[in-house]
C-alpha cells in the first residue's frame, strides 16, 4: 500500500512517505521558531528583492514614463498632472470653467484628489443621489447650452451625471465631450468645427476593438485645445 | 461593433484563455506539489529556516505548522504596520491605530485583504511591500497548502502523512507566484501601472489648481493581489484607481490573473488522483457559476432598474468610463466568486440585483472558482456532501475517489459547510440591532441591511470586497471582523486538514457497479443543485430582507 500511495500521487521527499529520523521541526516552539525564520527570509525575496527588482526593471526605456506615473507637461515643459488622472477644470470654489473640457463628478476628497481616491459609495435607491443626479442633469444642460444651441437635459449623458469608482477617471463618453463642443468653442473664441474635430481626433475606440468603451482623454483633449488656440 | 458584442467578447476571451492555460498550468502545479526534488533557492530557504524538507507530516503537525507560521505572520505585520513610521519610505504617514491594525493585520494574513483604511493616506511604501505584499504571496501559499494536502488525502492510502506544509508553502512561492507575478508585474507597467518608491508628487493643473499625483511599487502587489486572488488595493480605489488599473486591457489581464490559479487548481486535482476526469467535473461546476454568474451580474447592471440608474440614463456611479458595464461587471462577479475582493468598481452603488448578485457570489462560500486553494478544498467539501446525498437516495455506503465517506468524514464536512453562514449571520444579525454599528451605513433602509450582510459575508469568506459606503473603521468592526476573519479562515482549513488525514488513512476500496460515478453530467447537476439548495436554505431570508427587498420594490 505504502509503495503504491508514492507512485500514485508521490511525496515532498520523494520516495514513499516517511517519517523524518531526525525531525528538526518538533513540538510547539520549535514549529514557532520555524515559522519567524521562513517568513523572515520570503520577507527578504518577495518582500524586499522582488518588488525592488521590479522597480528597477521598470527604469528600462519605454517602461519608464509609465512606471513614474505617466506625467502629461504643457510646452513649456511644466507638469500639469497625468494623462491616466482625471483632474478638474474648476475655478477656486469649484465652479466649471467654461473654457475646457469638463471631467466627470469625482467623489475623491473635495474633488480629483490624488491623496484620497475612491467613489461615493451611494446606493441606487439612495434619494441624495437620485436627486444629486437630477440637479447635475439641470446644471449641466444649462452650462453646455450656448445662445445658439441648447442641450436639453434629457441628453445629457449618463457619465456626466455620475460619480466615477476612482474619483480620479480621466475619460469621458464621447457623446459627452460632444456635448461641451459648442460651449468651449464660445468660451474661447473658437470655430465650433474646429474643436468638434479635435474632439473627432481624441475619440479612442475599444481596445483591440473589443476591450472595453470609447472614450476621450479631458487632460489629453485640454492640452490640445491649448495647442490649438494658446 | 456594439456593446453586447464586445461585451459577449471580453467574456469569451478570457474563457479561451483559461481554457488554454488552464492544462499548463495545472500539470505544472500537480508536478511541483510531487517533485521528490528541491531547487536550489529552495534549499537556501530550508536552510535558513531550519526546514527538514524530507520530513511528510501527519495532518495535526501539518495544521500545527500553518497555524503557527499564520500567528507569527499576523504579529509580525501587526508590528510592522505599528512602527511603520519610524521606517524609511513611510511618506510621513503615521500609520493605523492598535485596532486597525489588527484588523488589517489579520485580513492580509487571511487572504481576505478587507481594508478598513484608505491605502494611500495611511501606510508607507515599506510597509506596504515588506508587509501586505509579502502576506500577498504567502496567505495565497497557505490556502494552495490546504488544498494540496487534501487532494493528497485522496491520492492516497493507508499511511497517516499528508506532505510537509514548510515545502508546499515555499514551493508556491517560488515556483508558481513569484515567476508569473514577476512577468505580470512588467506587463502591468507596460500597461501604464506605476512602479517607484515617490510619494505624493505635487503638479499644477491646467486650470490652475493643485493636484497631488501618488507613487508607490504598485505594479509588483497589483499582480500577486490578482493573482493569489488577495484583493487589498495599493489605492483606496483599489482596481478602479488608473494607477492599479489604466486601461480595459490591463483589466482583462488583472481578470485573468485572478482566475487562473482556481480555474487550474482542478486539473492539478484530477493529475494527482491519476483520474483527469475529477478534475472536469469540479472545473464544469465552476464554469458553470461563473458563466451564470457573469449573465446575471451583467444584465442586472446593463438595465436600468433602480432609482439611480434610471435618473442617469445607465448605472454608471461608482463605474469607470474605460470599462463601462460589461467589462465592470465580469470584474465583479470573478472577485466575489474567487475570494479576491478587488474591485474596479463599487458594488454599493451597482443596481439592486447586481450587487445582490455579487453578494451571492460571496455567499456560495467561494468555491466556483473560488480563491486559491480555499475554492478547491471548499469544492471537495462540497463533492463529499453531495455524494453523500446521493447515498442516502439509493441507500448505499457513500464514498468519492475509493475513499469510503463515512460518519467522521461528514461530521468535518458538516461542520465545514456549518461554520461561515454561522459567522456571517451572528456577525450580521448583531450589527444590525446594535445602535453603534447600525450607525456605520451610508444607506438607508434595505440596502443599509445589504451593506452589513455584505460586509459580513466578505470578512467570513475572506472575499474582502465591501459594499464600501459602510464605515467600518470602527472599534466594532476592526474588532469583530478580525475576529471573524480569522475563524472563517483556519477553522475550516483544520476541518480540512483533518479530513486530509483521515482520508489518507483509510484502505482504497475498489470501484463497484453501486460506485455513483463522479465524473460525469449527473455528478455535476447533483453538486450543482446541493450548492445551490445550501446556499438558498442559509441565506434567503437574509437576502430577502436585503437585495431581494430593494430590487422588487
Amino acid at each position: 500500500m505504502t509503495t503504491e500511495t508514492a507512485r500514485s500521487s508521490g511525496s515532498p521527499s520523494g520516495g514513499e512517505p516517511r517519517p523524518s529520523r531526525v525531525p528538526p521541526v518538533r513540538g510547539t516552539w520549535r514549529q514557532y521558531l520555524a515559522a519567524v525564520r521562513v517568513l523572515a527570509v520570503l520577507t527578504v525575496a518577495v518582500g524586499v528583492v522582488y518588488p525592488l527588482a521590479i522597480t528597477a526593471v521598470a527604469h528600462l526605456p519605454g517602461l519608464r514614463g509609465r512606471a513614474e506615473g505617466s506625467l502629461v507637461h504643457t510646452a513649456s515643459g511644466a507638469p500639469v498632472g497625468s494623462s491616466l488622472l482625471g483632474q478638474g477644470f474648476v475655478d477656486r470654489d469649484g465652479a466649471p470653467l467654461p473654457q475646457w473640457f469638463q471631467s466627470r463628478p469625482s467623489a475623491a476628497g473635495d474633488g480629483w484628489d490624488g491623496a484620497s481616491s475612491g467613489a461615493s459609495n451611494l446606493g441606487p435607491t439612495n434619494p441624495d443621489l437620485v436627486s444629486a443626479i437630477a440637479q447635475r442633469r439641470a446644471a449641466v444642460a444649462e452650462f453646455d447650452s450656448v445662445p445658439a444651441r441648447q442641450v436639453e437635459p434629457a441628453q445629457v449623458p449618463p457619465d456626466a451625471l455620475t460619480a466615477s469608482g476612482s474619483g480620479l477617471d480621466p475619460h469621458i463618453s464621447p457623446a459627452y465631450a460632444r456635448q461641451q463642443v459648442n460651449r468651449v468653442a464660445l468660451a474661447r473664441g473658437l470655430d465650433p468645427a474646429r474643436v468638434g474635430a479635435l474632439v473627432e481626433d481624441h475619440v479612442e475606440g475599444r481596445i483591440l476593438g473589443f476591450l472595453g468603451e470609447e472614450r476621450v482623454n479631458v487632460l489629453e483633449l485640454n492640452l490640445a485645445l491649448l495647442r490649438l488656440a494658446p | 461593433m456594439n456593446e453586447v458584442t464586445a461585451g459577449l467578447l471580453v467574456v469569451a476571451s478570457l474563457a479561451v484563455a483559461l481554457a488554454v492555460l488552464h492544462r499548463p498550468m495545472g500539470a505544472w502545479m500537480a508536478r511541483v506539489y510531487t517533485d521528490p526534488g528541491h531547487w536550489r533557492l529552495e534549499r537556501l530557504v530550508y536552510r535558513l529556516g531550519g526546514i527538514d524538507p524530507q520530513a511528510d507530516q501527519r495532518w495535526p503537525v501539518y495544521a500545527r505548522s500553518l497555524l503557527a507560521f499564520s500567528a507569527v505572520s499576523v504579529l509580525a505585520l501587526y508590528g510592522l504596520i505599528r512602527v511603520q513610521a519610524r521606517l524609511p519610505l513611510a511618506l510621513r504617514l503615521t500609520g493605523p491605530d492598535p485596532a486597525l491594525a489588527w484588523n488589517t493585520a489579520v485580513s492580509f494574513v487571511t487572504n481576505t485583504n478587507w481594508q478598513n483604511y484608505s491605502g494611500e493616506s495611511t501606510l508607507g511604501h515599506l510597509a506596504q511591500m515588506a508587509g501586505l505584499a509579502v502576506q500577498n504571496f504567502v496567505s495565497a501559499a497557505v490556502g494552495i497548502a490546504v488544498a494540496v494536502a487534501l487532494v493528497r488525502g485522496f491520492a492516497r492510502a493507508g499511511t497517516d502523512r499528508i506532505g510537509n506544509f514548510w515545502v508546499d508553502l515555499v514551493r508556491s512561492c517560488v515556483r508558481i507566484l513569484l515567476p508569473i507575478a514577476a512577468v505580470g508585474a512588467v506587463i502591468l507597467i507596460a500597461g501604464g501601472v506605476v512602479q517607484n518608491l515617490h510619494g505624493l508628487t505635487e503638479v499644477s493643473t491646467l486650470a490652475g489648481g493643485q493636484q497631488v499625483v501618488p507613487g508607490g511599487p504598485v505594479a509588483s502587489q497589483e499582480v500577486i493581489k490578482e493573482l493569489g486572488t488577495n484583493g487589498g488595493g495599493f489605492f483606496n480605489a483599489n482596481s478602479s484607481h488608473p494607477f492599479e488599473n489604466p486601461t480595459a486591457l490591463t483589466n482583462w489581464f488583472e481578470i485573468l490573473l485572478l482566475l487562473l490559479i482556481p480555474f487550474s487548481l482542478p486539473r492539478a486535482f484530477g493529475l494527482m488522483v491519476d483520474d483527469v476526469r475529477q478534475g472536469y467535473a469540479i472545473v464544469a461546476v465552476m464554469a458553470l457559476f461563473w458563466v451564470v454568474s457573469v449573465a446575471a451580474l451583467w444584465t442586472a447592471e446593463a438595465s436600468t432598474r433602480s432609482d439611480a440608474a434610471l435618473a442617469a440614463g445607465a448605472a454608471l456611479e461608482g463605474k469607470e468610463v474605460r470599462f463601462g458595464i460589461s467589462n465592470s461587471a465580469v470584474f465583479a462577479a470573478s472577485t466575489t466568486l474567487t475570494s479576491t475582493g478587488a474591485v474596479n468598481s463599487f458594488h454599493d452603488s451597482y443596481t439592486p440585483l447586481g450587487g445582490g448578485m455579487a453578494l451571492g457570489n460571496i455567499l456560495t462560500g467561494e468555491v466556483a472558482p473560488g480563491g486559491v486553494g480555499s475554492g478547491l478544498y471548499g469544492m471537495l467539501v462540497l463533492a463529499v456532501i453531495s455524494v453523500f446525498v446521493a447515498g442516502l437516495m439509493v441507500g448505499r455506503t457513500p464514498e468519492y475517489l475509493r475513499h469510503k465517506i463515512g460518519p467522521p468524514q461528514m461530521v468535518l464536512a458538516s461542520l465545514y459547510i456549518l461554520l461561515t453562514p454561522s459567522l456571517v449571520l451572528i456577525g450580521a444579525a448583531a450589527s444590525s440591532v446594535l445602535p453603534g454599528p447600525l450607525a456605520a451605513r451610508t444607506n438607508e433602509g434595505p440596502h443599509g441591511l445589504t451593506e452589513i450582510l455584505y460586509a459580513y459575508a466578505s470578512m467570513a469568506n475572506n472575499n474582502g470586497s465591501a459594499f464600501a459606503g459602510l464605515g467600518t473603521n470602527t472599534l466594532w468592526y476592526n474588532a469583530t471582523g478580525g475576529t471573524v476573519m480569522l475563524l472563517g479562515r483556519f477553522l475550516p482549513m483544520v476541518l480540512v486538514l483533518a479530513l486530509a488525514g483521515g482520508l489518507a488513512r483509510q484502505p482504497r476500496i475498489p470501484v463497484t457497479e453501486g460506485t455513483l460515478p463522479t465524473h460525469g453530467p449527473l455528478f455535476v447537476g447533483l453538486l450543482t443543485a446541493v450548492i445551490v439548495l445550501l446556499v438558498a436554505l442559509t441565506y434567503v431570508p437574509a437576502l430577502a430582507l436585503g437585495p431581494l427587498a430593494e430590487g422588487l420594490r
